[in-house]
């Protein structure tokens, strides 16, 4: 007994060592899940404001180019309300429940963000506090950034797109055919387009939009355009590579969207059987 | 070692870790070339800190960059994997008369050529296992070599930089 108790001693290094690889191990299987625990990223209540006060200072480099960017959305919007809005003299209809609003928005700041990793992700300085949610699909005024992964009360932590195992449910704009977006891990400019068959007549320059299906985004938000089509190595599907619309290296501010409605579809699919993705 | 000198490295461990996760996060070159200059911390740990302290350490500060990154555990892993080798290491570079007491393993103690082959192996093996880690479940191998010996290089450089500005001979910062 003794001798195994010595000799336990005497490797006491390795076996801290290899106590500390299995911990480590451990918390990178649990938090490979893409709805991760809040507590250890940079969600985290103190790393969050540490982050904070960083992109403070760091922030005033990139002003410039994000009120311009902030201009171009407003007055891409203002130009919407403007067809939006009734002449004087018009009749007022209600409009159908089919078609009323079932998406709210909310606008965060962008304080910590990746895009050489093979698995990226942001965090934003807005949290349960205000009213952010797991699951939430995140875009900014360019296209899709990505889904919000944790939330601690002030902050959230944010899956990019640019992140291996996130698929986003998307459609060709010209003749609504979908399929899902991935990124492969090598350019943060290029994603993949899969699951779109091969008779699919796709020319590059077709606009990729979110379709709207798995009930995370709006319908029509841009994902990228396509610049290159080739037969995949699957047979059945084409190998689609799109030039994504969000410039990852720029993103400043982002915008939140919340399904009201999201549930009830989730548990419709569940009970279906069917998984979006 | 005299408590100064506890107090000097343990002041250098957290401004290798702040300077890491607030400024070289964000620096990556021709988007391959990560600096994990944090793994310079224990790589210059004074030569007679054992294996078990060293373990300790660097798993704590590898959980740390971890939290910043985002890649929770993966620092953690390669870091530890390095601080267990290090030692093994040390003793197997051992020049002849031995070390010195309270000997930092720098480049101005050391030479070129010793800390050459004492640094760099451990910066590829830390950067092998970072980056098979993080790119595991793809098929990303040829990227993930592209970025293990562009960072292993980028390191080793910003470490000679780094060492000839801020260290003296024979002490510490």
């Amino acid at each position: 007994m003794q001798r195994i108790l010595l000799f336990l001693y005497k490797i006491r290094a390795f076996l801290l060592f290899v106590l500390l690889e299995v911990i480590a191990i451990w918390m990178i299987a649990s938090n490979n899940s893409q709805q991760g625990a809040a507590f250890f990223n940079s969600s985290n209540q103190f790393i969050g404001s540490i982050l904070d006060t960083q992109n403070d200072v760091v922030e005033y480099f990139s002003l410039s180019s994000v009120n311009k960017s902030l201009v171009d959305k407003n007055a891409e919007l203002l130009t919407e309300l403007e067809k939006l809005r009734q002449p004087a003299d018009s009749v007022f209809i209600e409009l159908d429940s089919v078609l009323s609003s079932t998406f709210q928005f909310k606008g965060a700041k962008v304080i910590n963000n990746s895009l050489r990793l093979t698995q990226n992700h942001l965090t934003i300085n807005k949290g349960s506090n205000h009213g952010i949610k797991q699951g939430m699909g995140v875009f900014n005024e360019e296209g899709v950034v990505g889904r919000v992964k944790s939330v601690s009360k002030n902050y959230a932590s944010i899956i990019s797109l640019l992140h291996t195992e996130l698929l986003i449910s998307s459609k060709i704009k010209s003749n609504d055919v979908f399929g899902s977006t991935k990124w492969d891990g090598k350019n943060p400019r290029m994603a993949k387009l899969m699951y779109v068959p091969r008779h699919v007549v796709v020319e590059v320059g077709d606009e990729i939009v979110t379709s709207g299906y798995n009930a995370i985004f709006p319908e029509g938000i841009p994902i990228g355009i396509v610049v290159e089509i080739r037969p995949g190595p699957e047979t059945n599907y084409l190998d689609i590579t799109i030039e994504l619309a969000t410039d990852f290296s720029k993103i400043s501010y982002v915008y939140l969207v919340e399904n009201f409605q999201q549930q009830e579809l989730d548990s419709l699919y569940q009970s279906t059987g069917i998984n979006y993705e | 070692m005299s408590s100064n000198r506890i107090l000097m490295v343990t002041f250098s461990g957290i401004l290798y870790f702040l300077f890491q996760v607030l400024i070289l996060k964000n620096l990556v070159l021709f988007g391959g070339g990560f600096c994990f200059l944090y793994l310079l911390f224990i790589l210059l740990l004074p030569v007679q800190i054992k294996t078990i302290p060293t373990l300790l350490i660097s798993f704590f500060l590898g959980l740390g960059v971890d939290l910043f990154y985002d890649t929770l555990g993966i620092h953690a892993a390669s870091l530890v994997a390095v601080g267990f080798i290090r030692h093994r290491w040390l003793q197997v570079l051992v020049p002849t008369g031995g070390y010195d007491d309270d000997l930092q393993p720098s480049l101005l103690n050391m030479g070129f050529g010793w800390f050459l082959s004492y640094s760099f192996p451990l910066i590829i093996i830390h950067h092998s296992l970072f980056f098979y880690i993080e790119s595991l479940g793809t098929d990303l191998f040829m990227s993930s070599v592209q970025k293990i010996i562009a960072s292993a290089i980028f390191v080793f450089i910003m470490s000679i930089i780094v060492q000839l500005l801020f260290y003296r001979r024979r002490r510490g910062i």
